[in-house]
């Protein structure tokens, strides 16, 4: 089957960019994208790409070039962008195209998102009882796993420090400034036992790719990244899961294991392969319990590795190196491909202060989201 | 006082309780009611009362008000939400009676109660919704 390259990757940074819109966003970072491949919008075959609430991906033709070629809208939450670059593959892995964009974007009100339940098929009762909050089920997803793992709470401040002190690093991150772990421990409690500083919060950004045909890349870039696998999964009968009004006694694996799994089969590598690591981290905990989903370690072994810090830039097993969700913010349609555009910049020994050392050979992203879905990628140089 | 959806409940001699569905295929259960089986995917569910008491399997503090599509009472306090699991049918999701983190922890034996969650603030009158409390003199 034909392998897929990425070689041309732009964004626009996150954060809040007032009087731009995403869309404007959007473009931004597509031309950063075509540019960094050496090409035009006229040579793009496909396109796939979205946003949750700043427009739709397809109608960015008019600002690029109307060319004609298929422009297709994907929408899976978090997933968007993971969902993107599925396509991209099949598209190219098929045959049926050469080289092509992926764009992710988006532009979100301040404060938690405010779903309508509706749109998940539950009833408006949920929402307003309160319940409609997807604060409250990492909170509640990480009081769990802390008391099943008997791990101290204490690691979630660690956690999200080390988030801001990359995100310090990184020129295109929202949130630059280092900040202590008694000082994010000691914030408002946003849903026990997680505080302000711990998650994330909704904003804005643009990230954009160009693929193309691996036999090609080499016409296009001396440094080319290979995407090796990307994987997507819905939840099983019995995982716990957000904006759940009722979860089954049975349990099973969430989401984000199968994808994992499915990612690093398709890919041919294992996880103790990955040199660095971008995983879902909405708030610290996420990043602790991810750690563990995606097979990264095995469950309660996070707060040893992050207290020696394997978890750093420079350790074993760098994760969120450009500073995750939590310095970036989540902007739903741009996020999954922060992730890979953190890794080809990695890959390519292209990410400055953030660097992280040793000429790293294969890089891993993980997403999740509502309603229960996760997508995953491996990309090696 | 008006109930926020009178789909979710049902009376039982023992007092209201949560009105499920169980499947008469494999007996998976679900809240509320579904027509299909998420277990089996068949589709032939039955109505079921769900158990009126069970115990905490997870639990967090709703700090901040949080926005439309919730109309709670528009001084803010802080609630408690989480998981209750009833045996042999199903974790439910709940409001809680109680939101001092030093009084709740998992495994806390809970009970059914129907509470006031908006005040009549709004015109609309006050609207009450179901919600787990512990058990009284339950041991910690």
């Amino acid at each position: 089957m034909t392998g897929v390259a990425i070689v041309g990757a732009g964004m626009h940074r996150f954060g809040r960019t007032e009087g731009v819109s995403g869309r404007a966003q959007a473009v931004h970072a597509a031309r950063a994208a075509l540019a960094d491949a050496g090409l035009t919008f006229q040579d793009m075959q496909f396109g796939f790409g979205g946003s949750h609430s700043a427009g739709d991906a397809d109608t960015l033709v008019s600002e690029l070039g109307l060319t004609g070629l298929p422009f297709i809208n994907v929408a899976n939450g978090c997933a968007t962008g993971g969902s993107a670059l599925i396509s991209a593959q099949a598209a190219i892995a098929s045959g049926a195209h050469d080289v092509g964009i992926v764009i992710g974007f988006d532009k979100h009100p301040r404060g938690a998102f405010d779903t309508d339940p509706a749109d998940h098929g539950i009833g408006s009762w949920y929402g307003e009882t309160g319940l409609m909050v997807t604060t409250q089920f990492f909170g509640m997803k990480i009081q769990r796993y802390l008391h099943e793992h008997d791990i101290d709470p204490a690691v979630l401040a660690t956690i999200a420090e080390k988030a801001f002190r990359n995100g310090a690093r990184n020129p295109m991150a929202w949130r630059r400034t280092a900040l202590g772990a008694e000082e994010i421990a000691a914030a408002p409690m946003i849903s026990h036992p997680l505080t302000q500083y711990m998650y994330c919060s909704p904003g804005e950004g643009a990230v954009a790719l160009v693929l193309c045909r691996d036999d090609l890349a080499r016409t296009y870039t001396d440094r080319p990244v290979f995407l090796r696998g990307a994987a997507f999964r819905s939840r099983r009968y019995g995982s716990f899961e957000v904006f759940s009004p009722w979860v089954a006694l049975d349990r099973a694996a969430s989401p984000t294991v199968e994808a994992s799994r499915a990612v690093f089969e398709a890919a041919g590598v294992a996880p103790s392969d990955v040199d660095l690591a971008q995983v879902q981290d909405t708030e610290s905990g996420a990043e602790l319990m991810h750690m563990a989903e995606t097979g990264l370690c095995s469950d309660g072994e996070q707060a040893d590795l992050i207290r020696a810090g394997a978890t750093e830039i420079d350790g074993r097993l760098p994760i969120n190196t450009d500073g995750g969700c939590l310095a970036n913010g989540e902007p739903i349609g741009a996020s999954g491909l922060r992730q890979v555009h953190e890794n080809v910049l990695q890959l390519r020994g292209d990410a400055g202060a953030r660097q992280v050392p040793g000429a790293p050979q294969v890089g891993f992203t993980h997403v999740y989201g509502a309603p229960g879905i996760s997508a995953c990628t491996v990309l090696t140089r | 006082m008006t109930f926020v959806d009178d789909s979710l409940l049902t009376e039982t001699p023992e007092g209201p309780a949560l009105l499920g569905s169980r499947c008469t295929n494999c007996s998976a259960h679900t809240f509320p009611r579904q027509a299909g089986c998420p277990r089996c995917t068949g589709s032939a569910m039955e109505d079921v009362p769900l158990a009126r008491t069970g115990r905490l399997w997870t639990w967090t503090v709703q700090g901040f008000r949080p926005k439309p599509p919730y109309t709670g009472t528009e001084t803010h306090e802080p609630y408690g939400v989480g998981y209750v699991e009833l045996a042999d049918q199903l974790l439910v999701e709940s409001r809680l009676t109680e939101s001092d983190p030093d009084r709740l922890r998992i495994g806390l034996p809970m009970e059914l109660v129907i509470r006031s969650f908006r005040d009549d603030d709004g015109g609309g009158g006050p609207t009450r919704t179901f919600a787990f409390a512990p058990v009284t003199g339950a041991d910690r």
